[in-house]
């Protein structure tokens, strides 16, 4: 990076636009509202384009369908990270409960998937909401250590009891009826996760989840009980990652140890990174991202995880504060040199 | 006063590990009061505040508001029924704006069920309720300080945060650990006359303070803690004259004479 000289410093303004569009004045001419619905349309039907685009590469519509499981689990690590202020490592918790649930309740119950999906996201939330609650009093990164355990505690005991169709896992599950389905399904999910969660967190419902993570203190002494906010955080999370759970064990026809797998505890804390933490469409960004890259990846074989670290190593050096963040500074903000 | 206490405290007791941090302290409070609680530093006088609000569990004694046991129950359910605190270190909620922080206390089910402060909550939104107390407490309405973030605003604001989210509650007491404390002499000189309007609108003090000159002019009683015991109890003026609390603060005769 070039020094800046000394004589002279960068300034930020907000673009005229941008501060026109921030009252009621945001209707009043069409360049205006053009500048508001752009680049929210452009992700709306950007998402639900890509599987039409995507037809001349069925392997890369397979890969879609992976990128919104992932974007699922990471918008629920990030508004249980940056709203409710519990870092949880519970994502292949959440994974592996949605999974196993949807698997039982098709192959026993003979549920179709549009029945076990959502089923399957309400009870694998309640059940994992059970699970974290003795845990809920702790903060920071005790919170994230005993959510780490749960996943890797779930797949021991399903192998050392054999519960569950034990190291073979649930096979025969039934798949979506088409790709379509099961990439519409998704991504309808990922953008109504998105969207009412972003409203959620700006009602007086999100205040009191702000109120929790930044002084749980005050929160108690305003008469409230946290550990019911708590409890109720841990809950839309972990349905977002049942969620995606259940449809990954549609999509795979099989539900197994795997789905407690550390990568989906990991993966979706570094697409939050990448794409910008407390924004929720920036985890679903870092995703869109660094999933297709590690299918590129593929090619390296077992370097592939170095160079995966070192995109992100490279990420947080250089652009630490996300990309939905350096891409909304960028659209709302210019710069200038002004002499000192 | 012959009604009945609104705070009764009874031989509360609290040890941290060989340290008695409170030993049989008694203290009744009656609707109305300003009651003062003062001590030398370490006396105990917040450990006193946390343990009435159940933020700390107490070893032994009897906590009683409104005549229902309080000892020992968790801190929002105490909050819950009207026994409100405010803390020493401001406890905002930094990332929000100050009228924003109240909206927390606002959506409380206790806020919900009374309105909040004079009711205000029933009638119109909580952002136009939290603006109201706000102005009240002395955040000027038509400045940008009640939309300012929680983490750019001055001690002084900080401290009268405290209170206006003890207030958006609309508590029977206030437990003020402190407010005066840390303040400029005017910051201070317009909250000695917000605690009296406090009171005037039926909400009983309880403030824990250092700066005793201005507590003295509002309070009825005062209490003096040392070493976690009470040591003096009275109206300002016969605590000031008491012995014990002499020898308190500025230690003993014999001392003093063996320094010399």
């Amino acid at each position: 990076m070039s020094e800046p000289a000394k004589d002279r410093r960068k300034e930020r303004l907000d673009r005229g636009i941008k501060v026109r569009t921030d009252g009621i004045y945001a209707i009043s001419h069409w360049t205006e509202i053009a500048y508001l619905l752009t680049p929210r349309l452009l992700f709306i039907v950007g998402l639900l384009l890509a599987p039409v685009i995507l037809i001349p590469f069925p392997y890369w519509q397979r890969v879609l369908s992976i990128v919104c499981i992932f974007a699922l689990l990471a918008i629920s690590f990030d508004f249980l990270a940056n709203y409710v202020g519990l870092v949880s490592l519970g994502g292949a918790l959440y994974m592996g409960v949605g999974g196993y649930s949807a698997a039982l309740l098709n192959s026993h119950f003979g549920l179709p998937p549009l029945v076990t999906v959502p089923v399957s996201t309400v009870l694998g939330g309640a059940i994992c909401t059970v699970l974290l609650l003795p845990c809920l009093p702790l903060r920071g990164v005790y919170f994230a250590i005993v959510s780490l355990m749960f996943p890797l505690l779930a797949g021991r005991i399903i192998e050392a009891l054999d519960v569950f169709g034990g190291t073979d896992g649930i096979m025969g599950v039934d798949g979506f009826s088409s790709g379509w389905v099961e990439q519409y399904v998704l991504i309808c999910s990922v953008l109504a996760a998105v969207f009412i969660l972003r409203r959620m967190v700006s009602e007086d419902v999100g205040l009191v989840f702000t109120g929790v993570k930044d002084n749980d203190q005050a929160v108690k002494a305003s008469g409230i009980n946290i550990t019911t906010y708590k409890a109720f955080g841990v809950f839309i999370s972990s349905m977002l990652g049942c969620l995606g759970g259940a449809c990954l064990a549609h999509i795979y026809m099989w539900a197994g140890i795997s789905q407690f797998a550390l990568d989906f505890s990991i993966i979706p804390i570094a697409a939050t990174v990448v794409g910008g933490g407390g924004t929720l469409i920036g985890s679903v960004i870092g995703c869109i991202i660094l999933v297709p890259i590690s299918e590129f990846l593929r090619d390296f074989g077992t370097l592939r995880i170095a160079v995966y670290a070192i995109i992100l190593t490279a990420f947080i050096v250089f652009k630490s504060e996300g990309i939905m963040m350096y891409g909304t500074r960028k659209y709302e903000q210019f710069e200038r040199w002004v002499r000192i | 006063m012959n009604q009945e206490p609104l705070l009764v405290v009874e031989g509360v007791s609290k040890a941290f590990g060989g340290v008695l941090a409170l030993s049989a302290v008694d203290l009744k409070v009656y609707p109305g009061d300003i009651l003062g609680i003062i001590g030398p530093n370490g006396s105990g006088k917040t450990t006193l505040v946390n343990s009435i609000t159940g933020f700390i569990q107490v070893d032994r004694g009897k906590i009683l508001f409104k005549g229902r046991d309080i000892t020992n129950m968790k801190p929002h359910k105490i909050a819950d029924m009207g026994l409100t605190r405010t803390f020493q270190v401001m406890r905002p909620y930094y990332s929000l704006p100050a009228f924003k922080n109240l909206i927390v206390p606002l959506f409380s089910p206790r806020a919900r069920r009374t309105g909040g402060w004079r009711g205000g909550g029933k009638m119109g939104s909580r952002d136009t309720v939290a603006v109201d107390i706000l102005e009240e407490i002395g955040f000027e309405r038509d400045s940008y300080i009640p939309y300012k973030t929680a983490s750019a605003l001055p001690t002084g604001y900080l401290k009268r945060l405290e209170l206006a989210r003890c207030l958006a509650l609309r508590p029977e007491i206030i437990i003020c650990d402190e407010v005066l404390s840390g303040l400029s002499m005017s910051e201070m000189a317009s909250m000695v006359p917000l605690m009296e309007k406090l009171q005037m609108e039926g909400i009983t003090l309880v403030m824990v303070e250092h700066r005793l000159r201005e507590l003295f002019r509002i309070a009825n009683k005062v209490v003096v803690l040392n070493f976690g015991c009470k040591i003096a109890e009275g109206s300002s003026d016969e605590v000031m004259e008491s012995k014990e609390v002499k020898e308190a603060y500025f230690g003993s005769e014999e001392e003093v004479f063996s320094y010399v």
